[in-house]
């Protein structure tokens, strides 16, 4: 989806302002947002895949001008609407009107562990890798109206192979619900004129995880 | 100036002025809460660990033990998160964990342009900024005006390195030892590794930016 969350290179945002002693949550309530969206996330309703779309989904003014837990607490919203588990009328309340559908778990205060661990989304390869190490590789001009991770700055791009990182969940498959299609993984370097042109710094390379699909060899 | 600020302060606890973000999240935890999907103790749990016991203290040690013990560094750099998950942290780490070794010809920085992916379980939730549009929009293509803004001046002879996390691997930054640090023991080395130096956005304290 080309949206305003794939920011890589754009101007005009203005400087970085880091925040001395900067506190973990600005407020109670960015704590308690974060935590529903992790509870949620325990459940196994959905994967991290389609937390992120929900928030790429946000209309981009609303997605511009939010603060980034008032993100989750709309990305969340729009889930729990979308799978039927609340209904407008009870976020209008305040409160549940109808019992609750049965979920495939619930996070206690035993499981706090469980879900403090990351998963891992390395998966079985159903393929041998098509690309190895010091490859070209071009990442290819896809635009699609769905969640994706290859940036637009990167598409088009001629980079190099640097690191074959497993077969992997791919994201893209999970969001337009047909399941995990573990991918092969890569990282693939960009020279900083490649990307930015002959004017940028020499002196820069960026790289990207990118899955397979996302590259075609460049010879 | 105080008595705004006061005021401001007074409201936020009290409730009588509740934002609609804070109405939205409490109507939501009810909501969610009564028909039986979350346990509020089990919310006050995952924000005490992310508030109390994930944080960048745990990715200083992993950075002083790489530089006080060349064995643990080349398993860091093999495979950080093997190398981390002998350190015993209460949570398993991910499987994805890298770690990016600075040089004298070569600096890292870790930037996701897409949303916030970071390495929580070594340096616990983002900073503000590394979630923000200023920094995700130009860490790819001005790294180092980005560095200026925190007031890091690298040679201009030193390849930068941006790390664009848009998969599910997470990287860390492993600085360069700070000079005159001969025999420190690794916790005198985890005082000077800030937050910063494994994002790659600042450098390690020198030894006297910080009491011994």
């Amino acid at each position: 989806m080309n949206g305003v969350h794939d920011m890589g290179g754009m101007h005009g945002f203005g400087p970085v302002e880091p925040e001395p002693n900067e506190p973990v949550f600005h407020a109670d309530w960015e704590g308690r947002a974060f935590a529903l969206n992790r509870a949620m996330g325990f459940t196994g309703l959905w994967n991290i895949d389609i937390t992120r779309a929900s928030r790429e989904k946000l209309p981009p003014h609303v997605y511009l001008a939010s603060s980034y837990y008032q993100k989750w607490t709309l990305g969340l919203q729009s889930l729990l609407l979308e799978r039927g588990l609340i209904e407008p009328d009870e976020l209008a309340a305040g409160r549940a009107l109808r019992p609750g559908k049965k979920l495939p778990r619930k996070l206690t205060t035993a499981e706090i562990d469980k879900a403090l661990a990351r998963g891992s989304f390395e998966r079985r390869a159903t393929a041998p890798a098509k690309f190895k190490a010091g490859d070209r590789v071009r990442a290819r001009n896809i635009n699609p109206p769905t969640h994706t991770r290859l940036p637009r700055y990167a598409r088009g791009r001629v980079g190099v192979v640097e690191r074959v990182r497993g077969c992997h969940v791919y994201p893209d498959s999970v969001v337009r619900g047909e399941g995990e299609n573990p991918q092969w993984l890569y990282t693939v370097v960009f020279d900083g004129r490649e990307l930015w042109g002959p004017e940028a710094d020499p002196s820069t390379k960026v790289s990207i995880e990118a899955f397979e699909p996302y590259l075609e060899l460049s010879l | 100036m105080a008595d705004h600020d006061h005021d401001h302060d007074h409201h936020h606890d009290h409730g009588s002025e509740l934002s609609e973000t804070q109405l939205r999240v409490r109507a939501l935890e009810s909501i969610l809460t009564e028909k039986g999907y979350v346990d509020p103790a089990a919310l006050d749990l995952l924000i005490e660990a992310y508030e109390t016991k994930i944080g960048p203290h745990r990715g200083a040690r992993v950075i002083a033990k790489a530089w006080a013990d060349q064995e643990f560094k080349r398993r860091l750099i093999e495979d950080a998160s093997d190398a981390v998950e002998a350190l015993g942290f209460s949570n398993r780490v991910s499987d994805h964990l890298v770690a990016v070794e600075n040089t004298e010809r070569l600096h890292n920085m870790i930037v996701c342009t897409l949303c916030s992916c970071y390495p929580w379980e070594v340096l616990g939730l983002p900073p503000v900024w590394y979630k923000a549009a200023p920094y995700r929009s130009r860490a790819v293509i001005d790294p180092r005006g980005v560095l200026r803004d925190f007031g890091v001046e690298l040679p201009a002879d030193t390849q930068i390195r941006v790390w664009d996390s848009t998969a599910e691997t997470r990287f860390i930054v492993l600085p360069m030892r700070p000079a005159g640090t001969d025999g420190w023991n690794e916790e005198q080395l985890a005082s000077l590794v800030t937050r910063d130096c494994m994002i790659g956005t600042g450098l390690p304290r020198r030894p006297n930016e910080t009491a011994r």
